[in-house]
């Protein structure tokens, strides 16, 4: 499909400011902290100290008689219609997960595991109280280290057996997509290149800028929910589905929401607590959460163990790819806990021509926090692992790392490209976006200072990374979610509705939280339907507003929902056509829809889409038997996933007597097909390749030898700023989509999933030749310069332990 | 993060706030800046039944010269403390490392005599007050007063020379007027603690190192001052080889911290070549 009118595209492709922001900014936004509701409680929870623990007693009766507290729950207080917490994508039938009661019942299995909750009239009253709550507790040993864990040393749930919660294994000579990949292997074994690592995945904590915060109102015939969540219809139809109340009785809120990140895009503990509590004392109460509580309470992202087999020709032709991956779910399999790995399965093969692939992923239980989506969700993990086995290849082959890979990706004539993993790739131009990339880069200058440094025995190392990523998202066709087990569909919904007044009231299924929906978005109705940008207004987020709808995740809200948008609006002025026929008397074969005008065809007259929405509302004068309404809606299911993709270059520069990483220079070249507003595409990827940049190099949550996160706020959990990042030199290729009618490709983790791989393979460029082959991130400059001394120690023979770090 | 319920009492004198001290002895705490208090308040990992705060107290700021000493007010807030002029030009070492401190909010919230009272060993205030010789004006119970070497004031992790019913009110520097400064910090984020830190002031005269007062940061319970590195500096050519040969053991008898930014051994390696390249850059380098 393509866009069929030719009338220039006034708002789409405009650097628009935020409509949004002016709220957000100047202290008037509402957020769920900011909900006040007369005679509203708080809540404060009492958390477990103890990874894992049996709980022997809890003594809440001083915590009752304090003064301003009304109640105390534990778990004995609980009943059937607390509900329990979902997980909606079992990945295989045989998944063993543990039930997730908002409060356990006897055992704790992570540390900042809810125990009980104190409910006071004001937030210091309960936290004051929660101090007073005596909880028994008799330690249990904990699963912790991954490895351990699914060796089954130590259960983090005895009563499963066993802490292997499910084995996902996808493989191309059974599918039909490919061979057979230990033939591949042996193969180069005997003649060709075997390159066999194993990678850590660094534990992230998604660390929203707005803690999670929960206010239930049970007043009224409906019950309504305020959370900072991604996910407010999914939310509704959780607690429909556990707590026992009708989905009709229930109205979900996500007002402004300060960030998620895949962070909130989950069903808590505090949620349902909230929601239980709100029902049994018929009183508003709302529970904000601490930074600390944040950390370790809600979920994390990543943390697993990458075992790689790539096998080659000795020219560089890849034959083979073998993938065996442990992930670590934490305590409880969480809404799509067990799902983020498996997304990535269909993405360690890239933009390359993989031959033959097998793919194997053990999810494992363990006594830490649970684990879900962080943005890119699987698909991080697989571009860092093949993008630093391409370099390794290369490197091994001595061959240069973007001739290695020229010689696998998909030529931009071959698509579509069906992969060795199943999907069809729609469009891309891997050559265009990398010569680009290179160019802007100046990567030939910089290879020559890096040499120059290298003949100089500079201390000051310079080293170039390269990421070729390309990414599966807006998620997603239903069908293929059926087809891996995933609990719901993957459609968006969009209504458009034009007012009296002429203005235009657009809803979306999709739930903004700091994406910039509202101003792209009213660009893309302001264009379809030729009005001003201004006369749109978004509305989002409200389960009673926005009917239906899937909510935000998976850089799927432009891709689906504004599909669902644009079908909307057109639907819209095919139901205004008739109407404007009938008021300028003609026929409606004469009548053209331009730039928000119906024209007849070889006349001046015609009318406005506006002042047919007027004439509609007041249906003084319609055809006969038209009902008097315009507005419109639409549900868009995608028959494909939308593959944007891009090459990521990065120059460090490595200080080989401290191990400090400097970075120098960061080009990118994404191509992210037709582009709706370039500010927001431009905040999207800088954000992005923050984070990017930060599993690379700062972040990592660490736990100690007893279960407790060691990196439990910001001393410790290092979350670069501006001041840590250097300005980024973003560009674009575009090749557009050819799924949706925009040519638009999904750009919200993009700078996330390629940029990890490039700023390590940097770091590796620079170091290599002291004979490092790894450095396990995050690359603190300890790990860095120890990697540095060790290779050193072995080229001199002075020391008999391995380079790898 | 909400503190547990605790009285407040902002006075308006010295003298107020010492006895106040006096009367609520070990249930009081005292509040400068509050960038290191508020945040162990809100953890509850300290409830004080009764905070005073210095924030009245006007005399306890600014920054005056008296004959060879410059008069730094415990209550200036780092950023005053770090745009200073008159600190600039005799003890341009305390802009330098003082201009370092976390962030812009902190720096202008924080106060110079706070952080050194507070005495973390990560802190960046420490190390050059004692590089310079700085002494501590301590004012206690009924109008004494009582001055405390920068060697003497440093006691233990947290712990300084003040009594509990005492209170830090100046700190003097010895001007080094015409010296180089450097304050070399070592961090992975901007507003990080410092992993390890060096101040350095040097007075060179034709690429010789005539004196040179050296302090490092988080090697220790303490700053700690680095004589022998001093003394080995003196007299030798400000050259990277020079110096580098001079400063070889700064770390020998530090014991400095493992966390996850490095170990013990990798802070004693850091802090022999941050001394190198603090030096050098204060002498000109």
């Amino acid at each position: 499909m393509t866009v069929t009118d030719d009338r220039p595209a006034a708002e789409i492709g405009k650097d628009r400011r935020r409509k949004e922001d002016r709220r957000l900014i100047t202290g008037s936004s509402r957020y769920t902290d900011n909900i006040v509701l007369p005679g509203m409680l708080h809540l404060a929870m009492v958390r477990s100290p103890f990874a894992h623990a049996k709980i022997t007693a809890i003594d809440t009766s001083e915590a009752k008689q304090a003064s301003n507290v009304v109640a105390v729950y534990t778990a004995a207080d609980l009943d059937e219609s607390a509900g329990v917490l979902i997980n909606a994508w079992p990945i295989t039938p045989d998944q063993k997960a543990p039930v997730h009661a908002p409060l356990p019942a006897d055992r704790v299995s992570f540390a900042g595991e809810i125990v009980a909750v104190v409910v006071a009239r004001s937030a210091a009253a309960a936290r004051d109280a929660a101090e007073m709550v005596d909880v028994d507790y008799d330690e249990l040993p904990a699963a912790l280290d991954l490895k351990d864990a699914v060796a089954d040393k130590v259960l983090a749930h005895p009563d499963l057996g066993t802490n292997k919660s499910a084995l996902w294994i996808f493989d191309s000579k059974e599918a039909g997509t490919g061979g057979d990949v230990e033939e591949a292997i042996s193969a180069a074994r005997s003649d060709g290149v075997v390159i066999e690592r194993e990678f850590r995945q660094n534990r992230l904590i998604p660390a929203f800028m707005e803690p999670r915060s929960v206010v239930v109102d049970p007043t009224g015939e409906q019950l309504t929910m305020w959370s900072a969540t991604q996910v407010p219809h999914i939310v509704r139809f959780a607690l429909a589905a556990t707590t026992g109340v009708p989905e009709s009785k229930i109205r979900v809120i996500a007002p402004d929401v300060g960030g998620g990140f895949g962070g909130k895009l989950q069903v808590t503990p505090e949620e349902w607590l909230a929601w239980w509590i709100a029902r049994q004392l018929h009183k508003p109460v709302k529970f904000t959460e601490t930074r600390s509580e944040s950390m370790m309470a809600a979920h994390h992202g990543r943390d697993q163990w990458q075992k790689l087999t790539l096998a080659a020709t000795k020219e560089g032709k890849v034959t083979g790819l073998k993938v065996e991956l442990t992930a670590d779910l934490g305590s409880y399999v969480a809404i799509v806990g067990g799902g983020v790995p498996v997304l990535g399965a269909f993405m360690y093969n890239a933009i390359y021509k993989i031959p033959a692939y097998h793919f194997a992923c053990q999810t494992v239980l363990t006594n830490k926090t649970w684990t879900d989506a962080y943005r890119g969700a699987g698909r991080p993990e697989a571009t860092f692992a093949i993008e630093r086995l391409m370099s390794d290849l290369a490197d091994e082959l001595g061959m240069d790392p973007f001739e290695l890979r020229e010689k696998n990706w998909i030529k931009h004539e071959e698509f579509p490209f069906t992969t060795v993993a199943g999907l069809e790739y729609d469009s891309g131009n891997y050559e265009a976006a990398t010569a680009s990339a290179k160019e802007f880069f100046g990567y030939d200058e910089l290879r020559a200072e890096q040499a120059r440094r290298r003949d100089s025995r500079d201390p000051v190392q310079l080293g170039i990374g390269i990421s070729t990523f390309t990414e599966m998202c807006g998620l997603a066709p239903s069908r293929v979610l059926g087809s891996l087990d995933y609990g719901a569909g993957g459609w968006e919904h969009a209504s458009v509705r034009m007012l009296a007044t002429g203005k235009v009231e657009v809803v979306t299924g999709t739930s903004a939280h700091g994406q910039g929906h509202e101003t792209a978005f009213s660009q893309i109705i302001a264009d379809r339907l030729g009005v001003p940008f201004e006369d749109v207004e978004v509305l989002h987020g409200d389960t009673q507003v926005s009917v239906k709808g899937l909510d935000t995740y998976g850089s799927r809200s432009l891709v689906v929902g504004g599909e669902a948008l644009v079908r909307a609006a057109d639907k819209v002025v095919e139901k205004a056509k008739p109407v404007a026929a009938h008021l300028l008397e003609a026929s409606v074969d004469d009548i053209e829809f331009s730039a928000g005008r119906f024209g007849v065809k070889g006349t001046d007259a015609g009318l406005s889409i506006q002042e047919v929405a007027g004439a509609v509302f007041s249906a003084h004068n319609l055809p006969d038997g038209m009902e008097p309404s315009i507005d419109a809606e639409a549900t868009f299911d995608p028959i494909n996933f939308n593959y944007p993709h891009g090459t990521h270059l990065c120059a460090v520069e490595v200080d080989t007597e401290t191990g400090q990483i400097k970075m120098r220079k960061y080009t990118c070249v994404d191509d992210v097909g037709n582009i709706i507003n370039p500010l927001i595409v431009e905040g999207q990827v800088h954000g992005g390749l923050a984070q990017g940049i930060a599993q690379a190099l700062f972040e990592d949550a660490v736990f100690d030898e007893r279960g407790t996160l060691v990196s439990g706020s910001f001393v410790d959990y290092l979350v670069p700023s501006a001041a840590d990042l250097i300005s980024f030199d973003a560009h674009h290729a575009s090749t557009p989509a050819t799924t949706n009618t925009l040519g638009t490709k999904g750009v919200g983790e993009a700078g996330t999933i390629a940029s990890t791989p490039a700023v390590v393979n940097a770091v590796l460029d620079a170091v290599r030749q002291f004979g490092v082959k790894d450095i396990v991130m995050p690359c603190s400059p300890a790990r860095v310069y120890a990697a540095i001394a060790a290779g050193r120690a072995v080229d001199t023979g002075s020391a008999s332990e391995g380079a790898d770090q | 993060m909400i503190p547990a319920a605790f009285d407040y009492a902002a006075p308006a004198t010295v003298e107020e706030a010492l006895a106040l001290l006096a009367e609520h002895g070990d249930d009081a705490k005292i509040i400068a800046g509050g960038q290191s208090l508020l945040p162990v308040l809100r953890l509850r990992l300290n409830a004080p039944e009764f905070v005073i705060d210095l924030g009245k107290i006007d005399r306890l700021r600014g920054v005056r010269e008296d004959g060879d000493a410059l008069v730094i007010g415990a209550m200036t807030t780092h950023s005053a403390v770090a745009n200073d002029p008159l600190v600039a030009q005799h003890a341009a070492l305390i802009s330098k490392a003082v201009a370092t401190v976390a962030d812009a909010q902190v720096r202008n919230r924080g106060t110079f005599g706070g952080a050194l009272a507070h005495a973390d060993p990560a802190g960046d205030v420490g190390a050059p007050a004692l590089a310079l010789g700085a002494e501590f004006v301590i004012a206690g119970q009924g109008g004494a007063t009582r001055t405390v070497d920068a060697a003497d004031f440093f006691v233990d992790l947290f712990e300084t020379a003040i009594g509990e019913d005492e209170l830090l009110t100046e700190i003097r520097v010895p001007k080094h007027t015409g010296w180089g400064a450097h304050y070399e910090k070592f961090v992975r984020i901007a507003q990080q603690w410092s992993i390890v830190a060096v101040a350095a002031a040097v007075k060179a005269e034709g690429g010789t190192i005539s004196e040179a007062r050296v302090a490092l940061t988080n090697m220790g319970s303490t700053p700690l001052r680095a004589t022998a590195v001093e003394q080995a500096l003196q007299g030798k050519p400000a050259t990277e080889d020079a110096i580098r040969e001079a400063v070889g053991a700064v770390a020998d008898g530090t014991n400095p911290p493992t966390d996850l930014n490095g170990d013990a051994d990798y802070r004693k390696h850091l802090a022999q070549v941050l001394t190198r390249r603090a030096v050098l850059t204060a002498a000109g380098g």
